[in-house]
């Protein structure tokens, strides 16, 4: 229980209650959706890309608490990056979730969203986590679409 | 029906849970509670114990040899084709076919009649509750030949409106493929009354049996369905095996599904002959292993009986009903008078999969998700439920720790 207690940190679930970000960016240059066909969870992304810069960025869409609260501290943290400062985010998160990156050993810039580092022990629960940051990517990279499963899935080998 | 419930009291059902070493493990620290009997039943250890005699002294290959081991393992599995016939009342062993399951069994009704005898226009009765093993394969010969489906629609309790599925027939309709029970809400279906409306018009029945036929009485006489399709790993039997029940002119009738080794008489580069069925069906090595502790399964259930087993999930059920319903903030989805012992539900505000989380790290096993019945998750309004699903070795004490499970995940998040 202490560890289940670690990933729904009160954070988390406030988050989840009172998503930021919470919606659409009228006039965005950037759209991505993401879903995950096992459990429904579903993310609409869209963002402003000025001078390589996001400038402005909102999610909607539906999921478990930490998918939403993924997403929405998610939203918060890239604000105002670089698109580079956020792929190298992208990667960072992406290893936390899948236990490749120990935030607490390794140098990183996860800061705040270290709070999502237990979800690596729950197997199911990692793609949940990762999709909004998937979603993210494939904004920045001009991909409409991405899926949790199949080639392109975030969680690679791990989940 | 009456000797059976007479017999319900001398059957000690905590005594049962003994018989099934995984109900002793720890999770998370906890007794484990498995409530996740829909998707997959536990085994005792007399199945597993058969399983081990299998492979230490009686394994070989089938239907081939003449040496002793290979007599003795078609003898086993043979004798497990019995087995299955007599538990579910068929009126010949070579109306057993055994697949890898129930979605095999389905697919080869799909490929092996409906291509043969379902064409461009002729239409397909489903029920909107089917499992999408029910769903797919009949979609597939609809893109393939240009068939129709038609769906029957539920009521708010997840009850088939049966006037709306009479009115479905005409001329065009050709073949009805229903679940017996519901795998995400419980529904027991009329399938007999059903059956018989279907056969009025002349239209051939599929029944998909994989929840039904772990938790009550089959009979293949009584209910007079063309096929019937379920699962050994969901009545206490392995994977990799599962029953399609067809009537013999039926089975008789039908192209092959896969071709090879068995379901031949003689081939020669011009021309093949088709073994008689069950052979027919069933090309290639077959699961041997899982035939026949398939066979040790029933062995095993009845020894229980399917009625005492029915009557005593029906009680969980009722006291499961009695207590979550009570919960504020906790919707039981699926409310159908006629059910089986699956109770899905929604807890306001809280995601099913958080549920799932938070229930696991108290030891408790339940499912959650759309339930491979995305159309019964569309039809309720919900991306998904959490679906607790009972089997003649839970308790209500077990329950109870289900009603604590779910009192923590409201708490997590109030």
């Amino acid at each position: 229980m202490t560890d289940l207690r670690q990933l729904y940190q009160e954070v988390i679930l406030d988050h989840n209650r009172k998503p930021r970000n919470f919606g659409s960016i009228l006039g965005a240059n950037r759209h991505a959706e993401g879903h995950n066909p096992l459990c429904g969870d579903h993310i609409k992304l869209s963002m402003s890309i000025l001078n390589d810069k996001i400038d402005s960025i909102a999610f909607e869409g539906e999921g478990c608490a930490i998918c939403k609260a993924s997403a929405s501290m998610m939203t918060g943290v890239v604000k105002g990056k670089a698109v580079q400062e956020a792929d190298m985010l992208v990667e960072e998160f992406r290893g936390m979730a899948t236990g490749t990156l120990d935030p607490d050993h390794q140098d990183n810039h996860l800061g705040k969203l270290k709070v999502f580092a237990g979800v690596k022990d729950l197997p199911s629960r990692v793609k949940c986590a990762i999709l909004p940051w998937h979603t993210l990517h494939a904004a920045l990279h001009s991909e409409f679409s991405v899926s949790t499963e199949g080639d392109a899935d975030p969680a690679g080998d791990h989940a | 029906m009456r000797v059976e419930q007479l017999n319900t009291a001398t059957i000690n059902f905590d005594q049962i849970r003994s018989d099934f070493p995984i109900l002793g493990l720890q999770v998370s620290g906890k007794p484990l509670v498995y409530l996740d009997n829909a998707a997959s039943s536990q085994m005792p250890k007399s199945v597993i114990d058969r399983i081990v005699r299998y492979q230490n002294e009686e394994h070989s290959n089938i239907h081939r040899a003449v040496h002793y081991l290979s007599e003795l393992a078609t003898r086993e599995f043979e004798a497990a084709r019995v087995k299955v016939q007599r538990f579910m009342n068929a009126a010949e062993s070579r109306e057993i076919i055994f697949t890898r399951g129930t979605t095999e069994a389905i697919n080869l009704v799909m490929h092996g009649y409906g291509r043969a005898f379902i064409g461009k226009g002729d239409e397909i009765i489903l029920s909107s509750l089917e499992h999408h093993a029910n769903i797919v394969p009949w979609q597939m010969l609809a893109e393939e030949n240009g068939a129709v489906l038609r769906v029957i629609p539920v009521n708010d309790a997840g009850e088939l409106l049966i006037d709306r599925f009479e009115a479905l027939f005409n001329e065009r309709t050709k073949f009805l493929a229903l679940s017996h029970v519901s795998n995400a809400l419980g529904t027991i279906n009329p399938v007999k009354e059903m059956t018989a409306f279907a056969h009025g018009h002349g239209v051939p029945v599929l029944l998909d049996g994989a929840q039904a036929a772990p938790h009550q009485i089959l009979d293949m006489q009584d209910l007079d369905c063309d096929f019937y399709a379920f699962s050994g790993h969901k009545m206490c039997g392995p994977t990799g095996i599962g029953v399609l029940y067809g009537k013999a002119h039926m089975l008789e009738k039908m192209q092959p599904f896969m071709g090879g080794g068995d379901m031949i008489l003689s081939v020669t580069f011009e021309k093949t002959t088709y073994n008689v069925i069950p052979a027919k069906f069933e090309a290639g090595t077959p699961p041997i292993m899982a035939a026949i502790a398939l066979g040790a399964a029933i062995d095993y259930l009845n020894g229980i009986g399917m009625g005492n087993i029915a009557a005593y999930e029906h009680e969980l059920l009722g006291y499961a009903t009695a207590r979550i319903s009570a919960m504020p903030g906790v919707r039981i989805i699926g409310t159908a008078r006629n059910k089986a012992a699956v109770i899905s539900f929604e807890i306001k505000g809280v995601h099913p999969h958080d549920v799932g989380t938070i229930l696991n790290s108290e030891g408790i096993a339940i499912r959650t998700g759309h339930h491979c019945a995305q159309p019964v998750m569309q039809r309720f309004c919900v991306p998904a439920t959490a679906r607790a699903s009972f089997a003649f070795y839970n308790t209500k004490q077990e329950i109870d720790k289900l009603v604590a499970g779910i009192r923590k995940v409201q708490e997590m998040f109030s």
